[in-house]
Formats: C-alpha cells, structure tokens, sequence
C-alpha cells in the first residue's frame, strides 16, 4: 500500500475527435476533470468514455505495458497511456493537456489510427528469426547469457509505434523503414543463431535504411520500454562495417571520412569531407560553398588549423581502430 | 563572485565554417569576464558519424580529449551541441562502465594521457545559466533586444536524449518544453516566440545523404518561427546555425514557399543586449543577412 498522499488537481483537456466515416474534418472537445496523483493517462481515456461520450474511441487491452496498443500522443509527445502517470504528464506540460492519436493524418476513429504503415515496416524487415534448426532436436538451441546480452533488450519491443511516429523522417521520406523497424531488425541480428544474410544490407540500403536516420533521438526520449532505438540505428551502422557489408556510397563515405580527416589534422577538414563523401556530385554544393566562401566561411585546406600534438592522436588511431572500409 | 574559468573544447566548425561563434564566444567571455582555455590539443569529436563506423575509437579520442580538461583541473565548455551530445555520451558510458573506462585508459596510456571522470562537461548555454546566472546577465544588459520577437532553436543534441543532459545541468530542462534559452532571450530583454518545430531537427546530419529530409526540416522549422512573428532565431548550435543561416534557398524548394530569418548565434544575441559590436559578434559572417543592425 502506497504511504503518499493521493492529491487532486484540475486538468483541461483538449481531445482530438475524428470519425473517418462522419467527418470531413477533425475537431477538438474540450473536457475538464479533477485528475487524481494515481491516475495514468489510460484512466483518463476510460473516464472520458464512461463519463462523458461513450462514443470516444481508443485502444486499449493489457493496461500493463505489454500490448502496445494504447500509444497516443500527449502534447505532441508519444506516449504509451497505461504506463504514463498524469502527474509526470502535468510536470511537464502544466494543466492544459492535449490528446491525440499518434498521427493525427492516420487516424479512423479518435485515437485509433490505421497501423498500417508501421506493420509494412515492421514486416519489411524479416523480423524473425532465420535459421537451420532441427525442428525436433534432442536437446534445447541454449544461448548463452553472454549472447544474449547482445541483444541489448531490443527484444522488449512491444511495437506501440511511440518512436514511429515520434520520428521525423517517417513523415518526410516515406521509404524509410523507422526507429521500430530497425530495432526489430537489430534483435535478430545482434541473435547468434540467426543465419539471415539480407537483413542487415535491406537495412542499410540509402533512403529507407538507418542511413537517412537524422540523429534527433526523439525516438530514445519517447520509448516507454526505454530500447534506446537510436542506439539500437547506430550498431547497425557499425555492424555493416564489422560485417564487410557496408556499401561504398555517399553515407558510409560520410561516415569514413571523419576518420581521414582526423588522421590528418586532428579535426575535420569540412571542405575534404564533403568532398570525399560525395565525389564527382560536389558540383551541386558549388551554390553554397561560394556564399559561404564570400562570407568567410570556407577554410582553405592548407589553412587548417591542425589539432596541437597531432601525433598523439594518429598514434591513437593506430592502436585504437577495430574496422576497415 | 568568483571569476569562472573553463576548458573550452571549441569544436571544428567554430574554426571553419562558423568563425563567428568562435568570435563571439569570445568576446562573451570578455564580457562576463570568463576566462576560457582553449584545448588546442582536442580533436574532432565524431558528430556522431565516426561513432557509426569506428565506436571504440570515438571513445578513445574523445576520452582524450575530457582528459586534457581534467589536466587543466577545468569543467570542459563545448559551444557546440553535437559536440556536447558526443563529449557528454563519452563521459557517461565511461563513468558507468569501469571495464570500458579500463579498455580506454590502456590506449590512453601509450600517450601518457588518463581519463579520470573528473571533469564535468556542459555547453555553455547551461554554464551561463547554471554558473554565472540570468540575473546577472540581465543586470549587465546595455542594449536590451526589447524590440524584437526571437525563435528560439534549441537543436536535438542540447535536449535529447534528456536522460544524459540531466546529469551534466544542475537545473532539468523538460525536452518538450525547454526554457533555457527563452530564459535566455527574455534576460537580454527580447520577447520569446513559443512555437512547435522550436525542440525539432534541423536536418544537418543528413544534409548530404538525404537532401530532401533536411531541407524539408530546415524549411519547417523557419516557415514555423515566421508564422509565429519572429523577427529572427538564435540557436546553441553552429551546426543547426549553419541549416538554417546557409541553407535556406534548397530549404525553400523543398516546401514551395520562400523562407529565410536572420539567425544568431546564442553567443551572438548575449553579446549584442551586452554592447558588443556588431564586429566583434561577426555578424558579417551570415549568410542570410542580419539586416537589423
């Protein structure tokens, strides 16, 4: 039994409201109701259903942080509602509370959106385990405690879509296979049992691959199993490097050529990498790099200012580097 | 008060493709009396790119270079907020993994350098707030910006993920709802502009092998401060500076509607409600004209 005091507060609440077979256009219903230090943002949902409109549509199932089902977005932030107390909701965001679905374009009804982007995604990367196993063997396939740390706790995904559609590129660059999908992917090559050898390179491929992945970390502040999605996108990266199967194109030179230009100077040389990363389409940043240069923007290779004690850091690269491209 | 006195790791585009953050970094500095070391000897940090191909080495190199702070006996100040999120990661996962902390230290040692975990590391947004203070700041305001409505651009790698920010700021900056640098703003006596792409992307990471997502970004974010009345942005970081000072004509193609705002630097913005010249500040430096002054 909880020893704290259970206090009261007022909350307005600003809910979007949508049906896909009336409406032409969404609306807002405002609510206001005295919210309880205990309640989550799910109870919340339920009250406005049982005490205000019982035509107000969510989804909702385990109320325990397992389903997935009752992903919403709470002031723009994704949230999943069972497991989000409304004393934190209120923390961050003070009395006036905004409910939404998690993509107001892809919602049906309320806060019930149409998945299916997400599920294309998910199922776009072989999320599953591929491998010669007897189906009748003698004794159990063991991993090992070791092994399965590598996994990193990708396989808590419950797939609610939080980091989905908290990612800004999935709305942008529509080919983009988005935070969950790489974390689905991620679990089943970090698996040593798994034997799939196109998983990693479908995933690594530019536009829908972790490539086009914009570094926000939206996705790590929205995740209600805390995955650390964006993590989950950079040992993806390292793992087609590890792996030799990295491609040699304008993301992966991107990535090398910090390297280049750290051995050489012990900084970047951000003309050299542009040029190395794109090549013979360098021309198109041409516009560009002449504005800046009018402007004193652009250093000359020969006057950069090298990293003092140069040395050191090669001698570092030297002993420190664990991959070749 | 006790004059403040930091290791400053300035990062690369502060010496290149920003020179007037460095400049105005400085002249800060002069202001509030800050004396900065420069650790000349640090290197690039990875921006988070190296980290995708060589992880080890990012932490060796960026071990080293907290390790030159330390020397100094200094809180490292980056005025970068990729370098932030890089230099502060590496601390981190150091501090909290004494195995890895032991791997990285037996490099370190072949150049008779040692990563203590002594040094905290905080951009220099959070050591104006944190250590010398806004009330300070708003008594030092000469030239208060009264006249003008600013959009705040906090830049992703100041707030996200929060979890790891929380641990180098004394006060917790709410990632959906920052106040730093509307803080900031209103102590130089400007009016904030509350708008929503003001925590989103600006694009600069994939401004090479995704154009269209980081022009959209761009785009976004500007039209976003333009709808809401600003006059100009300011920013902590030299790399969001660079998307939406330098970029705004492909940022423009992208969402079918001419956008561009003059774009300061935070170092900028404290400098002018300070008194400092507009020279001093670079101003001259922008691509998108700073047509105010």
């Amino acid at each position: 039994m909880s020893t704290n005091t259970i206090t009261t507060q007022k909350v307005n609440f600003k809910v979007f409201r949508f049906n896909a077979d009336e409406d032409y256009l969404p609306y807002y219903e405002n609510y206001t109701m005295d919210i309880t230090s205990e309640e989550v943002v799910l109870d919340v949902l339920n009250r406005i259903k049982w005490d205000h409109d019982g035509s107000f549509s969510y989804r909702r199932s385990c109320r325990h942080g397992i389903c997935g089902a009752c992903a919403i977005k709470v002031n723009g932030r994704s949230t999943l509602a069972c497991k989000e107390s409304m004393t934190t909701m209120i923390e961050y965001f003070g009395n006036e509370i905004t409910l939404e679905p998690l993509s107001t374009k892809r919602a049906i009804k309320d806060m019930i959106i149409d998945k299916g982007d997400f599920w294309d995604k998910h199922a776009a990367v072989t999320p599953y385990l591929v491998a010669d196993i007897d189906e009748c063997p003698s004794c159990e396939n063991l991993v090992s405690p070791h092994d399965a740390e590598e996994l990193d706790e990708a396989d808590l995904c419950i797939q609610c879509g939080a980091c989905h559609y908290a990612c800004p590129v999935v709305d942008i660059n529509h080919d983009f296979f988005g935070p969950a999908a790489f974390v689905a992917a991620y679990r089943f090559e970090s698996d040593v049992r798994d034997s799939d050898g196109e998983r990693l390179i479908n995933v690594n491929e530019e536009k829908q691959g972790v490539w086009d992945c914009v570094k926000c970390f939206e996705c790590a502040e929205v995740c209600p199993k805390d995955i650390n999605p964006i993590n989950k996108i950079t040992k993806l990266h390292q793992m087609a490097f590890q792996r030799g199967v990295a491609k040699n194109n304008v993301a992966t030179r991107h990535a090398v050529g910090f390297l280049h230009s750290i051995k050489k100077y012990g900084v970047l040389d951000e003309g050299g990498l542009v040029l190395y990363s794109e090549g013979a389409h360098i021309v198109k940043h041409i516009p560009v790099a002449l504005q800046m240069f009018r402007k004193g923007k652009i250093v000359m290779p020969w006057n950069i200012v090298k990293s003092d004690k140069l040395d050191e850091i090669q001698k570092l690269i030297k002993s420190s580097s664990t991959v070749k491209f | 008060m006790k004059k403040l006195k930091y290791a400053l790791f300035t990062g690369c585009t502060a010496k290149q493709s920003t020179p007037e953050q460095m400049m105005s970094t400085m002249a800060v500095a002069r202001k509030l009396n800050i004396e900065m070391i420069e650790l000349t000897e640090a290197s690039c940090c990875g921006a988070s790119h190296l980290q995708d191909y060589d992880d080890f080495l990012s932490l060796v190199l960026n071990a080293r270079n907290i390790a030159y702070a330390e020397k100094h006996g200094l809180t490292m100040v980056t005025i970068c907020n990729t370098c932030q999120l890089n230099t502060a990661m590496t601390k981190h996962r150091l501090d909290k993994n004494p195995e890895l902390k032991a791997r990285v230290n037996e490099k370190l040692a072949e150049v008779g350098l040692e990563y203590k975990g002594t040094s905290n590391v905080i951009h220099f947004l959070y050591a104006i707030i944190d250590d010398f203070g806004l009330d300070k700041i708003k008594e030092m305001v000469v030239k208060p910006l009264s006249q003008f409505n600013i959009a705040p651009f906090y830049g992703c790698h100041n707030i996200r993920p929060s979890e790891l920010h929380d641990e180098s700021h004394k006060q917790k900056e709410n990632p959906y709802k920052p106040t730093s640098l509307d803080d900031l703003i209103i102590a130089c006596g400007g009016k904030n502009v509350d708008y929503e792409e003001k925590t989103k992307c600006c694009g600069f990471h994939v401004e090479l092998q995704a154009p269209h997502t980081a022009a959209v970004l761009t785009g976004t974010a500007i039209a976003g401060a333009t709808d809401n009345n600003a006059d100009m942005m300011v920013t902590p970081c030299p790399l969001c500076h660079l998307k939406l000072d330098t970029q705004t004509k492909s940022a423009s193609e992208a969402i079918g509607r001419e956008v561009s705002l003059p774009v300061l630097h935070m170092q900028q913005m404290v400098g002018l409600a300070l008194g400092c010249t507009p020279a001093e500040l670079g101003l001259k430096h922008h691509v998108t004209d700073v047509n105010f002054i």
